[in-house]
C-alpha cells in the first residue's frame, strides 16, 4: 500500500483516479431517459432480429477495402525459362512464401506459415515444384509453381539441431529421379523431388561434432560434397554417393586458430574462410584427395584495414568479397591459390550472388546509393574491370538503403542480354528495376505494422463555385436515376456496370478533407522497419510515408515500439497540424537509449527529431494533460524507474508539478509474478535527477503472487479513450444498474505454471486460471474468480465495466469465453426519483481510489469454437450505441459478435420483462454467424491486431485490422440509426414525393367538377 | 484415418492409410524423442469424391494444431499430417474459408503409444477416422432478394401511396355509401368526444 494514504478526490483531470464525474441528479435523470429512449430505438430494431454486420455481395469495397502483402523478402528465385507467366517465388521474414508475377508484381499465391515455422531455403526444383525448407531444415514442402498447392511434405528428423541447408540439382530432367539434398539436425537427406519420398540419410553425428557449411553437388557427378568444420578448429570434407548416401571418402586437415564465421567455396575445390582473429584469410583447396590450407593476413592485401572483418556470403565464382571497416574488397583467387585484391567499393553497396550467363560467363550486380538515386551496375566476373550495364535509377529518399538484391537475365527481342534486379530496401520494399526504370514496387513494409494512430483530416477550405454545384448536382441525380432504374429492374447490363462504379469510385470518399461524418481519416502505421506510412481510411492509399530519421542515427538497429498522439489541435492551437509522437529503442535490451520523434500527421514531416536520448524507455504513459498549444504531456518510463516528461518545456514541467499527485502509474512483472503501482515522488531528493524533466518516483504498491502457483499470462485495460455515456444502465422491471467505471481498473489472468505450456502438456487438475480485477491507483483487488481445468492463452478486451476473455477448458476440451461485469453498489440505493430530485442521494459524494468500493460482479462462461489471435470491442463517439465484440479468429477472420450474447444476466427463460429487455436466453456456445464476418470473405493473413476507432456518427465505429495483410471497414453495431443507408434512393423519395403532388392536383380537380356538378344538379 | 506411424513416412504411404482405418499402433517416432506423427484427412463434400483435387477455395486450406503451435497445408487429395508431436491432449482446427469446421479433439497416448482418439468439439461426436469434414458451409453476404413489386408497397413511400390511395379514392365511395343520418349520427357522437375525426376533414359530401 502507499507510503502515503492520503485521500484524494477522483476528478475527471486526473490521469488514472478517472471514476467517470457523478452525474448531477438532473443529468443523471436526462441520462436516464436518454438511457430507456435508446433502449426503446434499440427494442425496435433488435427485438426481431439479433443485428448481425452484414453485406451483400456488391457492397463489398464500398466502404472496406483490403490489401495483400508478402513482408520483407530474405530469399528470391526467379523463375522465367519457360515461356508463359515470368514470375519470381519469394520467402519473407513474415514466413510468408509467395510467387509474384514479375510483369506487375502483383501476387499469383501466396502462403503464410505457421508462426514458428521459419522459412530457412527455397528453391526451385524440376522446373515445376517450389521447395522450401523450414522449421531449421526438419519440414521439406513441394508447392505447384503455377497455382500453389502444396504436393508433398517430408519431415526431417536429426539428431541435433544445426544449420539448415538444401541443394536441389540444377538439372532439368524430369525422368531423373533427382533428388534433393537437405542438411539438418546434423544429418544429410536425399529425398525424391517428384513425391518428396525419403532416399536414404548421412548421420553425421556419429562422426564426431562436424558442423557442415557446405553442400555441393558438382554437375553430372555422383557425388555430393559436404564441407565441414569439427570444433572449429578442423576442416572436413565428405565426398557421398548420390544413390545410396554411402560416404565415399573422408578428409580433414586441422586449423588450431580456429575459424569464425561461414565457409564459402569459390570453386568446386576452393573454400575461403576468416580465422577466430579475423585477421587471416585461409583459402581451402582440396586437390587429390588432400586439404591444403593457406593463410593470408589481411593487412598484406588491404592496408590500414583492422577488425571487423567479414566475407559477405555472395557467391560469386572465383572471387569473393570481404567486408571491413573502409569498403567492401573484392579479391579474385587465381588458379594457384593466390589471393589479388580486384577493386575496392563503397561499404554501402550491395552485391548479388553470380549469376550464370551466356557462355559459361557470370554476371553479378551491385548497387550503390547515391543522393535520391541508386547505380545498379552489372559485371562480368572473368571481367572485373568494366561495367557491363550501368543504369542509374531515381530513388525515393524515404526507402532508405538498399539491403538486398537478387538479379536475373533475360534475352532481349535483338538476342542481346537484359538484366532485371529486385531489390529490397531499408523500409522493407520491394522494386523490380528494369532498363534503368522501376518498373513495380511493392510497400511491404505494411506487413510488419508495429502500431496504429489516428489523424484526423484537414478542414475543407471554403469556396466552391457554383458551376461545380451544379455539376455535382447534375451527377447527383443522375446517379440516383441509376440507381432507381437498378431497383425497378430496368437498367442494361452496362448500366449496372456503372451503378458498381460510381458506388465504388465514389470520389466524397477518398477526399482529403475532414467529412461531416467524421468517415475519411488518415490512419497512421508504425512499421518494424521505422517507417511511418499515413493511409486513408477511404481507398486505403498510402498518403505519405516517411522513414524515420531518429531511429537511423546510430549505427546500433533501432525500433519503433510505440506511437501516441502528440498534438490533436482543437481549439487553441488550430493552425497546427495534429502530431504523433514515435518512441523507439536503439538496442535490444530494455535499458538501450530510446529515440523520439514527433511527426507532422498532415504532412509527414519530423518536425523534432529526438535521436538517441540519453535515458531509456520501458513505459509510455499519456498524461490527459495538455499545454497552450495543445501538447499532451507524456512520461516516459526508464529501466531505473525514472520518469520523463515531454515535451521539455517550463509550461509542462509546471503543468506536472501541480498534478503530480494524481499521475499513478503500474508496472508488470510477468516474469517475477508482480504487479506494482507507482506515483511520482514529490520532493527532490539530495541525489537531484539529472534535469527538472526527470522525477523520481516512488513504489506505492505491489501485489506478488505466488511463483510456484500463478504465472502472468495476460492483463489488459480499458482503452484511454474510450467514453461511457452512462453509468447508469436500466434492467427490467425500471431498475436501475450502475455500472463501475473506473479508468484504473486492471485485468490480469494468471495460470498455474505447468499449464502455461501449449494445449495438452498439462492435465485438467493441474491447470488452474486465475482472474483478477485489480485497481492501479492502490493495488486493491477488486474481484478473483478461478476457473479450474482451464488454461491460456488468455485474450482479454476491458471495456465499460466488463471484460471478456477468452481462454481454453482442458475438461471440456473447448475454447471458453467468459464475461466479467462490475457494478457499484454503493449506488444501487439510487434508485428513488424523489430522492434524486430532493437532492438525498450520494451521487455527488466524492469518488476516492482510497475508499473501499463496494462492488458487486456477475459473471458467466460460453463455449466458443475458435481459437482467438485478438480480441477487440467497437467504440463509439459518445458510447451511446451498443457494442460488438471484434473477435480475431485463427482463421485470419474478423468476426463481431454482440455484446448481448456475452451478458452475464442471460438466464434459460428469461422472463416476459427480460425479453422485452433485449435479453436472449442463455445458450452454451456463442453462434457464429457466417454474414456477422467484418472481413467477410477476406482473410487478413497473419492478424495481429484490431483496432477501433469512434467516427463522428454515433451509430459508427471504424475497424482496421492488421497482420500480413491489411483490412480496413466501418461497421454499426446498431445499425446506421442516425443516419440513411448507402442504398437509400432518394430518386424514389422524389418521385413518391411527385406522385403526391399530382395526386393531389388530380383530386383537387376532380373534387372541383364534382362540386360544379353538385352545384348543377 | 487416426493413425499414428513412425515419422519415416513408408513408401505406399496412401496404400497404409487406406488400411489402417481402425487405431493401428506403431512404435514411437524415431528421432529425438518424445514425437509422434498424426495424420488425416480433409474431405469437403462435393470435391473430394471425384478423385484427386480439392476446391480451388481450398488452395489455402490450413490445418492448425493447438491455436497455432504448428501449422500445415492439404496435399492434393486433402491428407495432412503433424509430425514430432508430443503426447497428450490435442486440438486440430481446420480453416478453409467458405466452410465452417469443428476443431477436433485427439488423444495421443504415450503409455499406449500409437493410439489415438478423436472426436469433435462442437457436437463431441467420436470420429473412429480422422477425416475431417465442414459442419456447414459459410456463407458471408446477404442473398439480395429480387425485386418485386410487395418490397415497394411495403417501403415507407409505398405505404405513403397506399394510404393516399385508401383515403382519395375509397373514403369518399365509403361514405357516399353510408346512410346520410348515419354519418351526420357519427359526426356528433365524434364531436361529443371531441375527437378530431378524419371526416371532419373530408369534402363535405351531402
Amino acid at each position: 500500500m502507499g507510503s502515503d494514504g492520503k485521500k484524494r478526490e477522483g476528478k475527471t483531470d486526473q490521469p488514472s483516479l478517472e471514476f467517470s464525474d457523478p452525474p448531477p441528479p438532473f443529468s443523471l435523470l436526462i441520462a436516464m431517459a436518454m438511457a430507456i429512449k435508446l433502449s426503446l430505438i434499440l427494442l425496435f430494431f433488435s427485438s426481431s432480429l439479433i443485428p448481425t454486420f452484414s453485406l451483400f455481395e456488391d457492397q463489398v469495397g464500398l466502404m472496406d477495402w483490403h490489401q495483400r502483402y508478402i513482408g520483407k523478402v530474405k530469399h528470391a528465385v526467379f523463375h522465367t525459362q519457360k515461356a508463359g507467366w515470368k514470375r519470381v517465388v519469394v520467402s519473407t521474414e513474415e514466413n510468408v512464401i509467395a510467387s509474384l508475377d514479375l510483369r506487375r508484381g502483383e501476387i499469383f499465391w501466396r502462403h503464410v506459415l505457421g508462426a514458428n515455422d521459419v522459412v530457412d531455403k527455397i528453391d526451385i526444383a524440376l522446373g515445376k515444384y517450389v521447395i522450401t525448407l523450414s522449421s531449421e531444415g526438419s519440414i521439406l514442402r513441394a508447392w505447384n509453381l503455377p497455382d500453389g498447392q502444396m504436393v508433398w511434405e517430408s519431415f526431417l528428423s536429426g539428431s541435433m539441431s544445426s544449420k539448415a541447408l538444401l541443394t536441389v540439382p540444377a538439372n532439368l530432367k524430369v525422368d531423373l529421379d533427382s533428388p534433393i539434398f537437405v542438411y539438418s539436425g546434423a544429418c544429410i537427406h536425399a529425398i525424391s523431388s517428384i513425391d518428396g519420398e525419403y532416399l536414404w540419410k548421412k548421420d553425421f553425428a556419429s562422426e564426431g561434432s562436424v558442423d557442415v557449411h557446405q553442400l555441393i553437388l558438382p554437375g553430372g557427378s555422383d557425388v555430393v560434397h559436404a564441407v565441414g568444420v569439427t570444433d572449429s578448429s578442423q576442416f572436413d570434407t565428405y565426398e557421398i554417393h548420390v544413390k545410396n548416401g554411402g560416404l565415399l571418402k573422408h578428409t580433414s586437415a586441422s586449423f588450431p586458430g580456429g575459424i569464425y564465421g561461414e565457409i564459402l567455396p569459390i570453386s568446386g575445390d576452393r573454400f575461403v574462410v576468416l580465422d577466430a582473429s579475423r585477421s587471416v584469410l585461409v583459402l581451402i583447396t582440396i586437390e587429390n584427395g588432400q586439404i591444403h590450407l593457406e593463410q593470408t593476413h589481411i593487412s598484406d592485401l588491404i592496408h590500414g584495414s583492422s577488425g571487423n572483418t567479414v566475407i559477405l556470403p555472395s557467391k560469386l565464382s572465383g572471387i569473393f568479397s570481404l567486408r571491413t571497416d573502409n569498403g567492401i574488397v573484392f579479391i579474385k583467387v587465381t588458379g594457384e591459390g593466390k589471393l589479388n585484391v580486384m577493386e575496392r567499393v563503397d561499404k554501402t553497396v550491395v552485391i548479388s550472388d553470380a549469376l550464370p550467363h551466356s557462355e559459361g560467363e557470370q554476371a553479378f550486380a551491385l548497387v550503390q546509393h547515391g543522393d535520391g538515386k541508386i547505380e545498379l551496375s552489372v559485371r562480368l566476373v572473368h571481367d572485373m574491370s568494366s561495367n557491363h550495364l550501368k543504369e542509374t535509377v531515381k530513388m525515393d529518399h524515404e526507402r532508405g538503403f538498399v539491403h538486398k538484391i537478387f538479379i536475373n537475365n533475360y534475352v532481349r527481342t535483338d538476342r542481346s542480354h537484359g538484366f532485371r534486379a529486385l531489390i529490397v530496401m531499408e523500409d522493407h520494399s520491394l522494386l523490380l528495376l528494369q532498363q534503368g526504370e522501376i518498373v513495380w514496387t511493392r510497400d511491404d513494409g505494411l506487413a510488419s505494422v508495429i502500431d496504429v494512430a489516428t489523424s484526423e483530416l484537414p478542414v475543407e477550405k471554403i469556396g466552391v463555385s457554383v458551376a461545380k454545384v451544379e455539376h455535382s448536382l447534375f451527377e447527383w441525380l443522375k446517379g440516383h436515376i441509376l440507381k432507381l432504374k437498378g431497383t425497378l429492374m430496368l437498367a442494361t447490363p452496362d448500366e449496372v456496370a456503372a451503378i458498381q462504379k460510381i458506388r465504388l469510385q465514389s470520389s466524397e470518399k477518398s477526399k482529403m478533407t475532414r467529412d461531416h461524418n467524421g468517415f475519411r481519416r488518415l490512419l497512421i502505421l508504425l512499421t518494424r522497419a521505422g517507417k511511418l506510412y499515413a493511409l486513408h481510411t477511404g481507398d486505403g492509399r498510402i498518403v505519405w510515408s516517411t522513414l524515420l530519421q531518429s531511429l537511423r542515427t546510430t549505427s546500433q538497429q533501432c525500433a519503433g515500439l510505440k506511437l501516441h498522439q502528440w498534438q490533436v489541435p482543437h481549439h487553441h492551437a488550430l493552425d497546427n497540424n495534429p502530431s504523433v509522437l514515435v518512441v523507439g529503442r536503439c538496442g535490444l535490451s530494455l535499458s538501450s537509449p530510446s529515440a523520439l520523434s514527433i511527426v507532422d500527421a498532415y504532412t509527414g514531416k519530423e518536425l523534432q527529431n529526438m535521436g538517441p536520448v540519453q535515458h531509456s524507455t520501458v513505459q509510455v504513459i499519456s498524461l490527459p494533460f495538455r499545454d497552450s498549444s495543445e501538447q499532451q504531456l507524456h512520461l516516459l518510463i526508464d529501466a531505473d524507474k525514472r520518469a520523463h516528461l515531454y515535451p521539455t518545456t517550463p509550461e509542462a514541467a509546471n503543468i506536472f508539478q501541480r498534478e503530480s499527485e494524481n499521475v499513478y502509474w503500474y508496472s508488470v512483472e510477468s516474469e517475477a509474478g508482480i504487479l506494482r503501482g507507482y506515483g511520482v515522488k514529490k520532493s527532490h531528493s539530495s541525489d537531484t535527477p539529472p534535469s527538472e524533466y526527470c522525477f523520481e518516483t516512488r513504489n506505492l504498491w505491489s501485489v506478488v503472487f505466488p511463483s510456484e502457483s500463478e504465472k502472468i499470462i495476460a492483463t489488459v485495460t480499458r482503452k484511454p479513450n474510450e467514453v461511457v455515456h452512462t453509468q447508469a444502465k436500466m434492467i427490467a422491471d425500471e431498475d436501475v444498474m450502475y455500472k463501475y467505471i473506473s479508468k484504473n481498473m486492471l485485468f490480469v489472468a494468471t495460470v498455474s505454471p505447468k499449464a502455461s505450456g501449449p494445449i495438452g502438456s498439462a492435465t485438467p487438475d493441474e491447470s488452474v486460471l486465475v482472474v483478477y480485477l485489480v485497481d492501479t491507483v492502490t493495488g486493491r483487488i477488486l474481484h478473483r474468480m478461478t476457473h479450474l481445468g482451464s488454461q491460456g492463452p488468455v485474450h482479454a478486451v476491458l471495456s465499460e465495466n466488463w471484460v471478456v476473455y477468452h481462454y481454453f477448458n482442458l475438461r471440456a476440451h473447448r475454447y471458453e469465453m467468459s464475461v466479467l461485469e462490475i457494478y457499484d453498489q454503493s449506488r444501487a440505493e439510487n434508485k428513488d426519483v424523489l430522492k434524486l430530485i430532493v437532492g438525498k442521494h450520494n451521487l455527488t459524494t466524492p469518488v476516492s481510489s482510497y475508499s473501499r468500493p463496494e462492488v458487486t460482479t456477475k459473471s458467466q462462461s460460453y463455449f466458443f469454437t475458435h481459437s482467438v489471435k485478438a480480441i477487440s470491442v467497437t467504440s463509439t463517439a459518445k458510447g451511446i450505441t451498443s457494442k460488438h465484440l471484434l473477435i480475431g479468429t485463427i482463421g485470419d477472420q474478423v468476426l463481431a459478435l454482440d455484446k448481448r450474447f456475452v451478458d452475464p444476466r442471460r438466464s434459460l427463460n428469461p422472463t416476459q420483462a427480460e425479453k422485452e429487455e433485449g435479453l436472449l436466453p442463455l445458450t452454451d456456445a456463442l453462434p457464429i454467424i457466417p454474414q456477422s464476418y467484418v472481413t467477410h470473405s477476406f482473410k487478413v493473413e497473419g492478424l495481429r491486431g484490431i483496432e477501433t476507432v469512434p467516427a463522428k456518427l454515433e451509430s459508427t465505429s471504424l475497424v482496421f485490422a492488421y497482420g500480413v495483410d491489411l483490412f480496413y471497414t466501418r461497421i454499426a453495431p446498431s445499425r446506421t440509426y442516425d443516419s440513411l443507408t448507402e442504398d437509400f434512393n432518394y430518386a424514389l423519395l422524389l418521385l413518391t414525393i411527385l406522385a403526391l403532388v399530382v395526386a393531389i392536383f388530380v383530386t383537387w380537380v376532380l373534387s372541383e367538377r364534382k362540386d360544379l356538378q353538385d352545384k348543377w344538379r | 484415418m487416426a493413425a499414428v506411424r513412425r515419422s519415416k513416412p513408408n513408401p505406399p504411404t496412401l496404400l497404409l492409410l487406406l488400411v489402417q482405418l481402425c487405431f493401428l499402433s506403431s512404435s514411437i517416432a524415431t528421432g529425438n524423442g518424445s514425437g509422434y506423427a498424426i495424420n488425416g484427412r480433409v474431405k469437403i463434400p462435393g470435391f473430394s469424391d471425384k478423385g484427386f483435387g480439392l476446391p480451388v477455395k481450398a488452395n489455402n486450406a490450413k490445418v492448425i494444431l493447438n491455436g497455432g503451435q504448428q501449422v500445415t497445408f492439404l496435399k492434393p487429395d486433402g491428407y495432412f499430417s503433424f509430425h514430432n508431436v508430443p503426447a497428450g491432449t490435442l486440438l486440430i482446427e481446420v480453416d478453409v474459408i467458405g466452410y465452417f469446421f469443428s476443431p477436433v479433439r485427439v488423444d495421443v497416448s504415450a503409455r499406449n503409444p500409437g493410439k489415438v482418439q478423436a472426436a469433435l468439439t462442437e457436437n463431441r461426436r467420436g470420429l473412429n477416422e480422422l477425416v475431417l469434414e465442414p459442419l456447414k458451409d459459410e456463407q458471408y453476404y446477404e442473398i439480395r432478394e429480387p425485386f418485386n413489386i410487395m418490397s415497394i408497397v411495403k417501403s415507407p413511400m409505398g405505404l405513403m401511396i397506399g394510404f393516399m390511395v385508401v383515403v382519395v379514392f375509397l373514403m369518399p365511395k365509403l361514405v357516399e355509401n353510408m346512410d346520410p343520418e348515419e354519418i351526420r349520427k357519427a359526426q356528433e357522437e365524434m364531436r361529443n368526444q371531441g375527437v378530431p375525426s378524419l371526416a371532419n376533414l373530408m369534402p363535405r359530401s351531402g
